[in-house]
């Protein structure tokens, strides 16, 4: 519970930031009605295929917000404060990992609607992406909390644009299946080109959680070792 | 307890103990290791050597445990600056497990206590710098520790609150075991119960205020200001266990020397005292016997 009581001040510090806050939810947003635009150009734009896209475009932003937030609290005295009270490494990541998690929900929450508005659509079992969706935010910001952690506050930039760079290449804006080869078999050891794959084949192709098992199983298991090494990086920075 | 850090040995081999209720201050100049110590006993920094037990709790094997009976206000302020003074306050309560009664009855007293009540509701970062420091203190004070570490408390604080600070931790004195540390002579001697001197790293002289002065030569020492002739050193000499002649007359050692016998010896040899005082030895004084340098150089 002592978590929460972090966690809360967290909130308010990325509530009170309205400016921020409002960056991280309008900009996926954004993108989805540009590219939707271009719907007639390729299939791969219209709604349904892009949305998921969109929403872990708009995770990966919060990845570098998180891991500023958290590298900019390390710099204070207020964190070495912090690390006086009775708080373990894990409590430390669920206080800062919370807020950026319900962001994370509010962003799909909105990128669907207004997907559904421009023609979205369900196929298979809705489940599936809202528990790919679920598993993969925690990946992203369970990201934000390892680079806080290791990196200065001005350096967050440099790890934060590799975890951008593969979500792009994992086949946000790309689709993986016409360009093939050796961009294929590198994005299919990352996380990203799962989830894609599992979400849009629920949306798309009508499929239920049956068919996805081994794509979940691949993402699931991304997710766990970040939240693990989380820990232990955060448990490593307690003390010097 | 010892810390390096690569060849640079900041804390070596401090060796002391600070009993229950105790106000042990330590005080040294910027460098000394004061601050090293304390983040060493706040597990905030592991020691390269040795170790030290709060509340009868080992720092390197239960720093979790010695977190529970600590709080510390570290030098610099310590605040959260999107939150009001509440807010901040009700965040170290609740982390350190007090209900939100209790919480609330603290925090009212405190902020009462270092003029803060008035702005209570306002967020932090439209604080005066000396208000930024209050709270910060407070933070430290809310949960109410067993084990309070102060780190140079009252730095950038104008006197009426450093005054204001000093009487509530004062009135902490013998329920709360606290550890302060301070390059502030005045501040040293007005709270603490035994001061510990540190410099280089190492505690150079251990004890009450009034112990460390004593040890320093030139206390007790009393300055006769006269035009003395030879004949009446000799006769102060005669009259009192140790005389100095100096220019301005004699000094003479001892603690119950009067002016009164100082003027029945002179007073037949037609001498006539112009004045006299008694020298008093100040911590820094204490300190400039001890390494011979000054606190501030």
């Amino acid at each position: 519970m002592r978590s929460l009581e972090l966690s809360k001040r967290n909130f308010k510090g990325m509530w009170r930031d309205w400016l921020s806050l409002g960056v991280n939810v309008a900009l996926p947003l954004l993108l989805l009605l540009v590219l939707q635009a271009l719907e007639g150009v390729d299939d791969f734009f219209a709604p349904s295929s892009l949305a998921p896209g969109v929403v872990l475009f708009g995770f990966a932003m919060l990845t570098m917000t998180s891991a500023m937030a958290l590298a900019q609290d390390r710099e204070s005295s207020l964190f070495a404060r912090l690390l006086t009270t009775p708080l373990r490494a894990n409590d430390f990541v669920v206080a800062y990992s919370a807020p950026y998690v319900a962001v994370a929900a509010i962003q799909a929450v909105l990128v669907f609607a207004a997907g559904l508005f421009f023609g979205l659509g369900v196929e298979g079992n809705p489940a599936v992406p809202i528990l790919v969706l679920a598993v993969m935010a925690l990946w992203y910001v369970g990201m934000g909390m390892i680079i806080g952690a290791l990196v200065p506050y001005k350096a967050v930039t440099g790890p934060w644009t590799v975890v951008l760079l593969l979500t792009i290449f994992g086949g946000t804006w790309v689709n993986l299946e016409d360009i093939g080869g050796v961009f294929q078999t590198v994005a299919d050891v990352f996380p990203f080109a799962h989830a894609l794959e599992a979400m849009r084949a629920a949306m798309v192709g009508g499929a239920g959680f049956g068919d996805v098992t081994g794509d979940l199983v691949w993402v699931a298991a991304y997710t766990a070792a970040v939240a693990v090494l989380a820990v232990i990086v955060f448990r490593r920075r307690m003390v010097e | 307890m010892r810390r390096t850090f690569g060849r640079f040995v900041a804390v070596d081999g401090i060796d002391l103990s600070v009993g229950p209720g105790e106000l042990f201050s330590l005080l040294g100049p910027n460098g000394a290791g004061k601050t090293t110590t304390i983040r060493m006993l706040c597990c905030l920094l592991r020691p390269t050597g040795g170790t030290a037990t709060i509340g009868g709790l080992d720092i390197r094997d239960d720093p979790l445990a010695v977190k529970q009976i600590i709080a510390v206000s570290p030098q610099e302020t310590a605040i959260a600056e999107h939150l009001d003074a509440w807010e901040n306050l009700s965040l170290m309560a609740r982390l350190h497990g007090l209900d939100k009664a209790e919480t609330r009855r603290r925090s009212e007293a405190l902020l009462e206590m270092l003029a803060l009540a008035g702005r209570a509701n306002d967020r932090a970062k439209k604080y005066s710098g000396g208000m930024k420091r209050r709270l910060s203190i407070a933070m430290a004070l809310v949960s109410r520790p067993r084990v309070l570490f102060l780190d140079e408390p009252t730095l950038g604080l104008d006197p009426q609150s450093r005054r204001g600070l000093w009487e509530h931790i004062g009135g902490l004195k013998g329920e709360t075991t606290i550890v302060l540390t301070t390059h502030y002579l005045e501040e040293a001697d007005a709270l603490a119960d035994r001061i510990g001197v540190i410099d280089d790293g190492k505690v150079v002289a251990l004890g009450t205020a009034a112990e460390l002065k004593a040890a320093v030569p030139g206390a007790g020492v009393t300055v006769v200001e006269a035009d003395l002739t030879d004949g009446a050193v000799e006769a102060l000499g005669h009259a009192f266990p140790s005389v100095r002649r100096i220019p301005e007359g004699a000094e003479i050692t001892g603690e119950d020397v009067r002016l009164d016998a100082v003027v029945d010896v002179l007073r037949p040899l037609g001498i006539e005292v112009r004045s006299s005082f008694r020298k008093q030895v100040s911590l820094d004084d204490v300190f400039v016997h001890l390494t011979g340098r000054q606190l501030r150089e």
